[in-house]
């Protein structure tokens, strides 16, 4: 109950951090959707990071390296260091300059003008949902996963411990349709109450108490296990090397091809809006060169904790999502320490949520209601649009993450990852290939939808799936769709004198 | 540090990525770390520095200026 109690105090500090935010807010949208361009390098930094690293970091990694092994790391952790940093420094801040330079707010304003098609937007803005969904599904499947193990009733070497509610809930454990009620609840409330400018100080805010936590909980838990040197001891030997044997390790073929799932920032809608939030390019600095940091204060100590519970016998049979939570609560037995480490972790969830809630309501008002829109909107009815939109949206996705709770959290942020990878060919053509065409724009779009439908169904709807040899989907699908986009360039007009001025001139 | 070179660094450290050497290592850095995260956790680093170097010596200068650049005579966002 004291953890419950802890954890309800800490989403108490957030909303007052919010209702502080909101007396900076200036009441416009501009204002709501970027923070009038206010945001500075460490507020940028911790948004950006914030918002990489969701339960997808936390839970997932800690998860996946229980599952496989040491191999998690490099899978995501390290390839991303070096291809997000290279995304922001090439793809960012040459979007944050054509941003700035013609204001657009949207990745689709940007893509309309430089395809010169409307209608391209009324393609893309739907797949860009579709992708973001599975997205904020791994933060509130992440969320209920965590709460519940926490709240759990536990069989330890002393007896069984009874759940947090023992008369009130099955097993005395939150359910899962509770946790993602609240936690939806916050975020909405916090991100309505101040828009952008809220998100990125309750982004920064949280970046910075679930890195804290992290550090706190590989602590506790080594020092429970007799020391980071016996903890690592007890682990299985499978999971100290790559090597494949049975669900353990990975090929190097897969090893290669994860490459190119990291390359998903550079499409991702809130990250978009984050480099338009920047002061300036300079703001971009501190990311770039910060963030492959960051990423390794986070996930090496989550990949040893995941490694450490494949010698914890309590938990030989838990599912990887529940890893994290378990192994805080069987060794670190702290109500006070348990509820902060699982603050933790919801701030990891909250700090992505918050930017991808914001980001879908900005483009469902300038993508689809505002443009072309002959009718003039207050700015109110802007931000009930938005408002009403993202409220939508998180309705979808709250119900979607009740069926899907089951999903491995990893696989599931996996798919989404590659979908948005495989569309890079999309924004890098653009920014760097003048020959770049709206037939090649829209071959595209299509082939990497038509081919992600595909690997998504064989997969049995996000499980881990992989073609001949151990090569990721993504991979496959970058491929299908930069040759489309080579292809249908080559094959139609190029793109008008005024267009390319405007964009190479 | 010109264009090509930052693009001859950017190969090697994707083919040092994947360290294949270490794939079945087991072996323990100062007892607690094995090899393949250790080396991993350093390649993170490695990867700070470079885009670091990136940044102070390849700094896009002149994106900055065309973007403070005040025309707009080619139309905003539609």
């Amino acid at each position: 109950m004291t953890t419950v109690i802890v954890i309800v105090i800490y989403l108490g500090l957030l909303l007052g951090l919010a209702l502080f935010s909101k007396t900076l807010f200036r009441g416009t949208s501009n204002d709501y959707f970027v923070a009038s361009h206010s945001i500075g390098p460490f507020m940028l930094l911790m948004s950006v990071f914030g918002t990489t690293m969701t339960a997808f970091a936390l839970v997932g990694s800690t998860g996946k390296a229980f599952s496989t092994g040491i191999g998690t790391y490099g899978l995501m952790a390290s390839s991303s260091g070096l291809i997000h940093a290279a995304c922001f420094l090439l793809i960012g801040i040459k979007l944050w300059a054509i941003g700035k330079r013609y204001g657009y707010v949207t990745q689709i304003q940007y893509f309309r003008a430089r395809f010169e098609s409307s209608k391209f937007g009324y393609l893309l803005f739907p797949i860009l949902v579709l992708l973001v969904i599975p997205y904020l599904l791994i933060g509130i499947i992440g969320a209920s996963k965590t709460i519940y193990g926490i709240t759990a009733a536990k069989t330890t070497k002393a007896g069984l411990v009874p759940g947090a509610f023992p008369n009130v809930f099955e097993n005395g454990a939150i359910p899962p349709w509770i946790t993602g009620l609240v936690i939806s609840a916050v975020v909405l409330t916090y991100i309505f109450a101040g828009g952008s400018r809220a998100a990125a100080w309750a982004n920064t805010f949280q970046t910075i108490v679930f890195m804290i936590m992290g550090i706190l909980a590989f602590y506790l838990i080594s020092d429970k296990l007799g020391g980071v040197g016996a903890a690592i001891e007890q682990a299985k030997d499978t999971h100290k090397v790559r090597t494949q044997s049975g669900h353990v390790g990975f090929s190097q073929l897969t090893f290669l091809t994860y490459m190119f799932i990291p390359l998903s920032v550079g499409m991702f809608p809130h990250l978009f809006q984050h480099w338009l939030t920047a002061k300036s390019a300079k703001s971009f600095k501190l990311t770039v060169v910060a963030h492959p940091i960051c990423i390794a204060i986070v996930w090496v100590p989550c990949v040893l904790i995941g490694i450490w519970a494949t010698g914890v016998p309590a938990l030989q049979d838990a599912p990887s999502g529940a890893v994290l939570a378990k192994m805080v609560g069987i060794l670190v037995k702290d109500p006070i320490i348990v509820g902060l480490v699982t603050a933790g972790v919801l701030a990891a969830i909250m700090s992505s949520l918050d930017s991808q809630f914001l980001c879908l309501g900005t483009m469902f008002t300038n993508d689809v209601v505002l443009h072309d829109s002959k009718k003039e909107y207050s700015d109110k009815q802007i931000l009930y649009m938005a408002r009403g939109f993202i409220v939508a949206i998180v309705v979808i996705t709250y119900i979607l993450s009740l069926l899907l709770y089951k999903k491995n959290v990893f696989d599931l942020a996996i798919w989404s990852f590659s979908g948005f990878a495989a569309l890079t060919p999309l924004v890098i053509a653009s920014l760097y290939w003048k020959r770049a065409t709206r037939t090649g724009a829209y071959a595209c779009v299509i082939a990497v939808f038509i081919s992600w439908v595909t690997f998504f169904t064989m997969s049995g709807f996000g499980g881990e799936y992989f073609l001949a040899g151990g090569i990721v989907p993504a991979a496959a699908m970058w491929f299908i769709g930069a040759t489309a986009m080579i292809v249908g360039s080559l094959l139609s007009p190029t793109p008008s004198e005024r267009t390319l001025n405007k964009f190479f001139g | 540090m010109n264009k090509p070179v930052i693009l001859i660094i950017f190969l090697v450290l994707v083919v040092l990525h994947q360290d294949f050497w270490n794939w079945d290592n087991a072996s323990l850095v100062f007892g607690f770390m094995p090899v393949g995260l250790f080396y991993h956790a350093c390649y993170s680093l490695v990867a700070a520095l470079f885009w670091g170097l990136v940044i102070k010596f390849a700094w896009p200068t002149e994106l900055e200026e065309w973007a403070e650049g005040n025309s707009k005579d080619e139309g905003g966002a539609e």
